[in-house]
Order: C-alpha cells, then structure tokens, then sequence
C-alpha cells in the first residue's frame, strides 16, 4: 500500500478535529458500567467521587439512589446533594433529579445516577440520559452509572438470555461518546452472595430475583457482554489513537447496510441486527422505511410502530431514509444501488407462503433484484400483533362498504339484464356482460369490492344462465375457465388500476409538497426583511400543517421573540416559549410527539442552513396531533426552506451594514485628507510666527505682524476645529435636538451677537414679520446654523454690499432668507454648495467647505430644509424652512404695561 | 511690576495652560496661586482666600462642578470656570452650581481679563451693601428709588416682572445669568414656570429698550445658557 494510502482520509480528520474542539467546550461523560444491579456501580461512582472531593474538585451529587444499601449511604454523607425538583402527576408529587438547578449550579462534577431512568411525565426531557446530554453541552462533567442489559443495541440479546423485556434502554450513541467506561465488576459467587445476603434486593423481592433475573446463567452470560461491550469501547479508543496518528488500520472498504423497516413488529429486532451487523463491519447503516400504499392510507396502529422503529433506528445511529413507492422492494434496491449499498438486511417472511404466491413475495423480490449487494435473511419472529395492514383497512373504510354495496347492486342489474336479454344473447355474451360487470367495479371502487363482485357474478351466472339452471352444478367443465377467467380479471384489472391509483396519490402527494415549497420559496423570494419571511413562513406553514404557526428568533439581546406569526395574534404562552428557546438553543427537534418536551402543546422545528439555528418555527396543531415522521420530514424541508430566506435577509443586512461602513470609510478618508491639509497650513503659519518671535531679532513692525498671525489663524484652527466636531456630530446622529418655544429674533439676536467680532462693522439689515409665532427649535443648533449663514455670507460677499435677514411665516412654516449682493453662485452650485468640502471657487477664502452642510443638517433635524438660489438682481440668497411642529404654550400671566410707581 | 493686586488661584492641571495664565495674569499684576488638583485647590483656598478662582473643569482627582459646590459652601470669592467643555449643559451646571462665569478653551486674554474684571467688580458690590439707588449699564439707567428706567433720555415703561427682571440682570451686568437662576429670582420658585415664560418676558423687554429686538446691545442671549445684560464700562 502506497504512503497516500495510509495517510488518514482528511474529512475524517477534520471531523476528529471538530468533536476534539467541540469536547474541548463540553464536559466529560464517565460511565460506570454494570452486569446486574449490586454490582456495586453507585458505590464505585461515590468512592472516586469523594476521592475528587479530596483532590478538592467541585463535585455535586445530582441524583442518586442508594437502594437503602447502608454502605453506599455512607458515602454520600459530607457530599453536597442537590435538592430534588418536585412534579405534580396525576395528583401525586413526585421527587425527580433537578436540570435547571444542576446547570445554574454548574459543578465541575456532577453525579447523575441510573442513566437509564425514564424521567417523571413533566419533566424537560423524557429520559434521564436526555437530561445528562444537556449536562454535558453545558460544560459539566458527569458520572453516572449504567446496566448492560439498558444499551439498546444488546437489548434483545439481553431479553433472549434472561427472558425479561427491559423497557428502559439508552441509545449506544452515548455510550459511544463516553470519555471513560469504568467496569464494575464482581466475581458470580461474590453477587449472590450479597444477593443472599439482601445487600441488593430486600426480603421477597430477593428470593423472587434469585429466581429470576439472578439465574447463574444469566448472571454469566450478561457479565460476559459487559465485558465485551468495554472491549469494544477500549477497541475504538484504540482505532482512534491509530487514526489520529496515521497507524495503518485495515478500514472496511466501504461497506454499507441498509435495513427494510416495516409496521411489523419484529422490525425492531431486525433494526437491532442490522446495527450489531454495522458494527461488526464497522459500516455506517441506513434504515429503509417505505411508505407501503394502501388504499385509505396505513392505520393509526401500523404508523406509530413505524415510527418507534426509525426512532429506535435513529437512537442506534442509524440514517434513516423514507422511501415510497408503488413497490417496496423496488424503492429499496433503487435506494441501495444509489447509495452503494454492500448489504440489505431483512426478514424472514413469516405470513403464509400462499400470500406470496398470490401478491409477489418482497424476500424473493429483493433476493432476485440484488445483483451483487449481499442480503442477509433474519428471523423475525412473529409477534402477536403482526398483520397485514391491508385487509384491517379496506374492510373499515367507508368508501369500501359503499363499495361492496355497489357490487351486489351491479352484479344484481347485469343478471337483471342477461335475464331481459336471455331470448337473443348466448351464453358467453352473457358472460362478457358480467366481465364487464366486475371490471366497472374494479375500476370504480377497488379491489376488494371487484372480487365480491366476481364472486357473485360467478354464482349469478352459474345459478341463473349456465344449464342446469336455478341450481350451482355445472354440466360442463368448459364453464370453470369462465368462472376462473371472470376471477382472474377482475383481480387483475382492480390490482392494476389500485396500483395506478396508488401511484397517483403518491405523485399526489408529493406534487403537494413540492407544491407547497415552491409556493414558500416564491413568496419568499419577493420579501426582504426578516419579519416578512417570518410572516409568509408561519402563513404557508400554517396552511400546510394545519394550525396556528410562529417564527422564533432572537432580539438583539440574544432573548427568543415571535418575528412573526399566522394567524395574526397568535402568541406563545412561557412554556411554549420555552421550547422554542430550547430549539435555538440545541438546534434539534422539540415538543409534542418528541423526545424532548413532549407534554408541550408545540411542536418546535429548528431553521438554518449551517450551525446555529437561525430562528425556530413553532406549531400549533388544530387537532392537537403529533407529527407523523413523512410530515416531520417536510418539516424540515420546509424550515431549511425558510431559513435560507433568513439567512439571505441577514446577509444582506450585513451587506448594507458593510456599504455603510465602506462609505463612512470612504468619507472618513476624504475628510482626513481634506482636514490634514486645513490643519496644518494655520499651524505651520503659527508655528512659523512663534519661532520666528524666539529665534530671530525682529523690529516692531514684523513683530506686531507675527503675533497677528498667530493670533487670526489660531483663531481660524478653532472654528475649523468646532465645525468638524458639529459636522461629525450630526452625521453621527450624536446630536440630540432640544426644541424649546423660543422667539425667532432671540436667537437671530444671540448669533449676530456672537458673529459681532467677525462682522466687523458691516450691517446685517433684519426684518422679520410682526405675526411671527414662537418657534420649536433647540436654540443652540439654531444660533449655529444662522452664524455660519451669516458668516458665509460675509465671506463670500465684498465688505461694503449688504446683508439681509427677512424672516416670515407661510401657513405652519417659517421661510427665513438670508440674502447679499456678492457674485451669487454659480451655475450648478446651487446643491454643491451643501456637499461637504466643496468650497466656492472664490480664492483666498479660508473654510473647509463644512459650514453650509452643517447648516443643512441642522435644518434637517428640525424636519425642515435649506436651500439656495440666484437672487434677482445679484446675489445669494439662502432660504431656510422651518416647519412649527405642536402648538405654542400658552402663557396665562401675560400682562399689559403698567404704569411705574 | 507690583505684587499688591489681587490674590488669584489657578486651579489647571495642564502645566502649559498654567504657565500661560501665570505669563497672561502676572504682568497685570496679579497674585497667583497655583493647584493642580481640587485637593490642593481646597487647601489653597482655606490657607490663602484668595479674591477670585480660575478653575478647569477636569480635574484628575475630581470633578470642577463638584468642586464648585464644595467652595460655595463657604467661598463667597467668584469662581471662573475655564474649560474646554464647550457644551451649553456643561456651562449651565457650572452656573447652576455656583460659578460666576463661564469660559470656554481656547480663549484669549483680553477675554479672560474682561470677565476676571466683572467678577471682581460685582463681588466687591455685593460685599459694599451700601447699594447705590441709581443702576447705571451703559446707556441703561435705572432708578431704584423711584422706580424709573430709562434708555438714553428715552423713559421706558415696564411691567413688574420685566422690571424685576432688568434690575436683576443690571444688578448682575456682564454675567450670565442662567434661566433657572432667573426663574427662582423673579417668580421665587421654578416650580410651574418655564424656561419659555423667561424668553416671553425678554422679548418683551427687548422690545421697549433695544433699537433693534433682533441686533440686541443691551440684552444678550446665550442660546441654551440663559441671559446676560451687556456691560461696557
């Protein structure tokens, strides 16, 4: 083999990689395991424990139960014992291990006791191994305590060897991901002699286990399995270490099983070989499971076996696949050939061999269809509620007894009209109209009902129209091929037409669906923001599956709340919310009908494309039903459907987000670059001025110059200073706007005021209009805005022309103009002159091209505007808009002029 | 250069600006005291008691406007506040808290000594309670006794309020006064009665003694901070 061959296969490398990182969050699982109860599991599990304790390790016992054994009692005293969460059920309180307490107590350590425990109805999770698998994603490590006869994998073998069902079984899935497996293990002699003892069961209970469960053979054989199940946990260690280092193993090539799952019950026994099969080969294993049609659909009984057999499947670590089709071993080779299936395990057919003469035996059919795929043939023993499906249904449904009434009504009116018609039709022309007969009940009502109908018109044409007439004896032995001909075609016509119509309602359904994405993907595809994909999700959905439906996101503190929901006002009380929030969070399946929360009242599906669920799709059901698993399946198409919208909406966020930003870095950029240049040139003149001052002798003259310098373009470096800090105030939206009633010519006075020095003597002529009202505006944005009108006015315009401010009011708006008579703007600046560091093409001004912006901005946090024109006559003239939002207070001590004293 | 002038605590923790106030204030002859923390400037101000403060609002051992409150409990000097806190809500609580005036960086000297010259002077008026009953600002006359104002030779007629509250700013020429300091003086509380009622009584006021209400001379608007009487002199 060639070094490139040896090398390990780099996807499973980095699989290996992801569970490494993903351990390295989650806590470790220890478990100890047993052959029998009394082996001594929870002693063991307390004494490493208080060893822990002694190493000073936080360790918090969760649950445990000592049996009233005196010895494991003992060693629980000084460890902290978590308090018991108490469940109502059925009017009793019961004590049951607390999850939520143990996760808000976050231990390093915690001990959970019987992994195998079937949790209180109520509680989060329906099994006690669910509970330690969210311990562990929480970060805590656990201990905890297991039979052998509860792996589900050996759970039938166990029942073979002992006799006893063991109802409680944990999926070898966990068993798999444990980081240690520590055998407890005692010699036979020493377990009965405890038994003997009562160290295990007490008085009665002991004698009837010595009986039973503790039989020596059982006791050998289970020890013999508990130590060939740690065997193969220490085997795949090793494989791993040999993985991880490039050690050569001789790796299965390619092997693959794939196992039929049916109603039967005995499917569960052959899921179970399948995976012990797998595991040998160390071969991953698909479970089939084919939607077999029957007219009127599976019973309710037959569908929920199904589906306890792939979720049995699932928890074994099965990928289960549903197939469907008009014939099952046809669905399953297809399936087997595309996923290059080496070996299809399935049942020893147990019904008569007569059924599958008459229908076509699905063994022989997959045996002759295999071509090189293996089939391995397992006996399924007959449990006592297996049947066949078909005839339970087709005689309960409506449409058949409809249909059988029809046949005795046809087959009636066909001798009715052989009778009428006997004097000019022969006798094989009376047979053709009862042919006729049966294949117009074959076509109408099935095929059940065709069969009665052959059978009658046997015995009507026999009775009435074959000689000796009134009687069923047959002279001549020419009339059985009638008979069997009119049998034989209304078989054959009613099963062709029941598979066409099969077919068809398999095609169907799945138009339906496909039907039901595609009107999804084409609603979402018109929506952009994620409250309509959630709206159009939960309308579609609840369509689809018939109930109120919500979408579940998260808020951006990372809380769940509704995105949207269908029917509008539909809401989730806390618990459901719960769920919901559980979904977000674990990205699986939840509530009712699943393994986690199944008392809910919804079901919860997960969104996403890859990793974190987007949001979770919560269903409300009208009839209150838990999903089957075809529809579960759709759910997922559905919501991996929706979550794409999602996604896509999110990603355009960012997108948007990310031209934002690439635009206020742009921004950012061009005004780094103007200012450098506005700053530095004030600088350099002041910092030429004042060493100029230190350094050289300078008379009086240049001296006083100088300073004058350093003095104006000081001066000039505030205002810049003062109007990028507006500037970036206001495009930062920083800028809070405290309106306040104040008179228009206070703060047309304060910034005149204020511009005074500036001015320097030229005149400002002011007009504003004696109706003017109070204006809502925040007066120190205001004063801003007019001071650089004013002052880009002055800077713009020669000395001598004049300035004017005329203010008056137009309905609920304030128009202030602020006008000169300088060279006005020119063409197309009429909007430039508002971009920020444009400046007007007048040299020697100094500016930085901020102050109309500002100004602009200004107005618009005032919700009005500012614009500029070309006076008549020469000139700029700015016009400012400013809309009066509320109503003026009202101010009741207003009083006239009085007389002084 | 005399050493008898008034006696001046800086309190500034940057040395440069120090050292430009020591360079600025000196030659006018005045008698400096320097702190760089409000510890300090405490200390200095039990110790020396001094006539006027000069004090930046960042301090890094605390806050100027809490260190306002603190020398108003006791301190009748008048306090600058010199910062680089340009905010109009920053201006109002130094105010609030008892500054006498209000300076924003950077600032020039004939600035500062303008509003070191009113302060001195207004405190000296308060400590010289034999009130004058003529208030003379500028062109602005009233009369106190008889209860007169005039602009010019113009005679101004007035309501109480608009006289209460001219006198108030006259008695007060040349500092800011804030709306709520305006408030609680004229209607006695600023419980009820706005910011918006003082802007309706100034306008007022403007209207029977300025030219020109919208080119104010005489009555100036610190936009978000309050009013100020102009003083010439």
């Amino acid at each position: 083999m060639s070094d490139d061959a040896r090398r390990p296969d780099p996807d499973e490398l980095l699989r290996r990689i992801s569970d490494d990182q993903q351990k390295a969050k989650r806590g470790t699982l220890r478990v100890f395991l047993g052959f029998a109860p009394g082996v001594g599991k929870t002693y063991r599990m307390l004494a490493s424990a208080r060893e822990l304790v002694d190493q000073h390790v936080d360790v918090v016992v969760g649950t445990v139960d000592t049996h009233a054994r005196y010895e494991t009692a003992a060693l629980l005293l000084g460890l902290e014992v978590l308090a018991k969460k108490r469940l109502e059920y059925r009017g009793k309180w019961l004590a049951e291990f607390d999850l939520d307490g143990a996760i808000a107590r976050k231990p390093t350590v915690l001990l959970v006791d019987e992994l195998a425990h079937t949790n209180v109805v109520g509680s989060r999770h329906a099994r006690r191994w669910q509970d330690v698998v969210e311990l562990l994603e929480s970060g805590i490590h656990v201990h905890t305590t297991l039979n052998v006869q509860h792996i589900e994998s050996l759970n039938d073998v166990v029942a073979q060897i002992t006799g006893v069902q063991v109802r409680e079984t944990v999926p070898d899935s966990i068993l798999d991901r444990a980081d240690a497996i520590e055998l407890v293990d005692v010699s036979l002699e020493e377990l009965l002699e405890r038994l003997r003892e009562g160290k295990v069961y007490l008085g009665e209970q002991a004698d009837r286990a010595a009986q039973g469960f503790f039989r020596r053979g059982n006791l050998l054989a289970l020890r013999e399995l508990a130590l060939r199940r740690m065997a193969e946990h220490v085997d795949s260690e090793v494989r791993a270490y040999r993985q991880e280092h490039g050690v050569h193993a001789t790796w299965p090539a390619g092997e693959r099983v794939l196992v039929c799952v049916g109603p039967s019950p005995s499917s569960a026994r052959l899921i179970r070989a399948a995976c012990r099969i797998a595991a040998g080969l160390r071969a991953p294993w698909i479970a089939a499971c084919v939607d077999v049609q029957v007219a009127g659909g599976q019973s309710s009984e037959d569908r929920k076996r199904v589906e306890s057999h792939i979720q049995l499947a699932e928890s074994l670590g099965a990928s289960v696949v549903r197939l469907s089709g008009a014939k099952v071993s046809e669905a399953v080779l297809e399936h087997a050939r595309k996923q290059n299936v080496t070996r299809i395990v399935i049942g020893k057919p147990t019904h008569p061999r007569l059924r599958d003469i008459l229908r076509g035996s699905l063994l022989d059919e997959v045996v002759r269809g295999s071509g090189d795929i293996d089939v391995n043939v397992i006996s399924g023993d007959p449990g006592p509620g297996e049947t066949t499906s078909r005839t339970q249904l087709d005689s309960g449904s409506e449409t058949a007894r409809g249909g059988y009434l029809a046949a005795l009504v046809i087959v009636a009116l066909t001798t009715g009209a052989g009778a009428a018609g006997r004097a000019w039709l022969g006798i094989p022309d009376t047979a053709m109209l009862f042919l006729l007969a049966v294949m117009l009940t074959a076509a109408r009502w099935g095929r059940n009902p065709s069969l009665l109908a052959a059978t009658l018109s046997v015995l009507a044409y026999d009775f009435f129209f074959v000689p000796p007439y009134f009687t069923l004896a047959v002279d001549d032995a020419r009339y059985f091929l009638t008979f069997a001909m009119m049998f034989g075609t209304g078989y054959a016509v009613s099963s062709l037409l029941h598979r066409l119509r099969m077919q068809g309602q398999d095609a169907r359904s799945r138009q339906e669906r496909t039907d039901a994405l595609y009107a999804l993907s084409h609603d979402l595809g018109t929506v952009q923001d994620e409250k309509d994909i959630a709206l159009a999700t939960t309308r579609h959905a609840s369509r689809v599956f018939d109930g109120a439906s919500v979408v579940v996101g998260r808020d951006s503190e990372g809380a769940a709340c509704a995105l949207g929901e269908w029917p509008p006002g539909t809401s989730l009380d806390p618990s459901d919310l719960a769920v919901a929030r559980w979904v977000l969070e674990h990205g699986r399946l939840a509530g009712r009908g699943t393994d986690t929360l199944p008392g809910a009242g919804v079901v919860c599906a997960p969104m996403r494309v890859t990793g974190e669920p987007l949001a979770a799709l919560a269903l409300i059901a009208r009839n209150r039903e838990p999903l089957r698993a075809d529809q579960r399946s759709f759910l997922e198409a559905f919501c991996r459907q929706a979550a794409f919208a999602l996604e896509r909406a999110q990603l355009a966020v960012q997108a948007r987000q990310a031209a934002v930003r690439a635009r206020t870095e742009q921004m950012r950029s061009s005004l780094l670059s103007s200012v450098s240049h506005d700053l530095r040139t004030p600088l350099a003149s002041i910092t030429g001025a004042a060493t100029t001052l230190r350094d050289d002798q300078v008379d009086g003259s240049t001296r006083e110059e100088l300073v004058e310098t350093i003095c104006e373009e000081a001066e000039r470096l505030e205002r810049l200073l003062s109007n990028l800090l507006d500037m970036t105030r206001l495009e930062s939206r920083a800028v809070v706007v405290k309106r306040e009633w104040v008179p228009l010519e206070e703060v047309v006075g304060a910034a005149l005021t204020r511009l005074e020095p500036r001015l320097s003597g030229r005149k400002v002529v002011t007009s504003l209009a004696a109706d003017l009202p109070m204006i809502p505006v925040d007066p120190v944005l205001m004063q801003q805005l007019f001071i650089n009108l004013l002052e880009n006015a002055v800077k713009y315009t020669p000395p001598e022309s004049p300035i004017e401010l005329q203010a008056t009011r137009d309905g609920d708006t304030i128009l202030v103009d602020v006008s000169d008579r300088g060279p006005g703007l020119s063409p197309g600046d009429e909007e430039r002159v508002f971009e920020r560091f444009y400046r007007g093409p007048q040299s020697g001004v100094s500016g930085v091209g901020l102050g109309l912006p500002i100004c602009r901005g200004i107005a618009q946090v005032h919700g009005g505007w500012l614009t500029a024109s070309n006076r008549a006559g020469g000139g700029a003239q700015f016009r400012l808009m400013i809309p009066i939002v509320g109503t003026p207070p009202n101010l009741e001590e207003q009083s006239a002029p009085e007389e002084e004293t | 250069m005399t050493e008898t002038g008034p006696a001046v605590l800086i309190v500034e923790d940057e040395p440069q600006m120090r050292r430009f106030l020591r360079a600025a204030l000196g030659s006018h002859g005045f008698k400096l005291l320097e702190a760089s923390t409000a510890r300090e400037a405490v200390q200095l101000a039990t110790s020396h008691n001094p006539e006027l403060i000069l004090l930046d609002l960042g301090l890094p051992d605390g806050d100027g406007i809490d260190l306002t409150r603190q020398l108003r409990e006791w301190c009748t000097a008048p306090i600058i506040v010199i910062s680089a806190r340009g905010r109009e809500e920053d201006k109002v609580q130094a105010l609030d808290a008892g500054a006498d005036d209000y300076l924003t960086k950077p600032f020039g000297t004939n600035e500062l000594l303008a509003r070191m010259r009113v302060s001195l002077r207004h405190a000296q008026q308060v400590g010289s309670s034999a009130a004058s009953p003529i208030l003379q600002v500028g062109e602005l006359r009233i009369d106190l006794g008889r209860r007169e104002v005039a602009v010019g030779d113009r005679q101004v007629r007035l309501t109480p309020i608009e006289y209460k509250l001219l006198v108030y700013l006259a008695r007060n020429a040349g500092r800011v006064l804030t709306h709520r300091q305006i408030l609680a003086e004229i209607w006695g509380s600023t419980h009820g009665v706005q910011a918006h009622h003082v802007r309706v009584h100034m306008a007022e006021l403007r209207k029977r003694i300025e030219v020109d209400p919208a080119q104010p001379k005489l009555l100036l608007t610190e936009p978000g901070v309050g009013y100020r009487l102009r003083d010439r002199s």
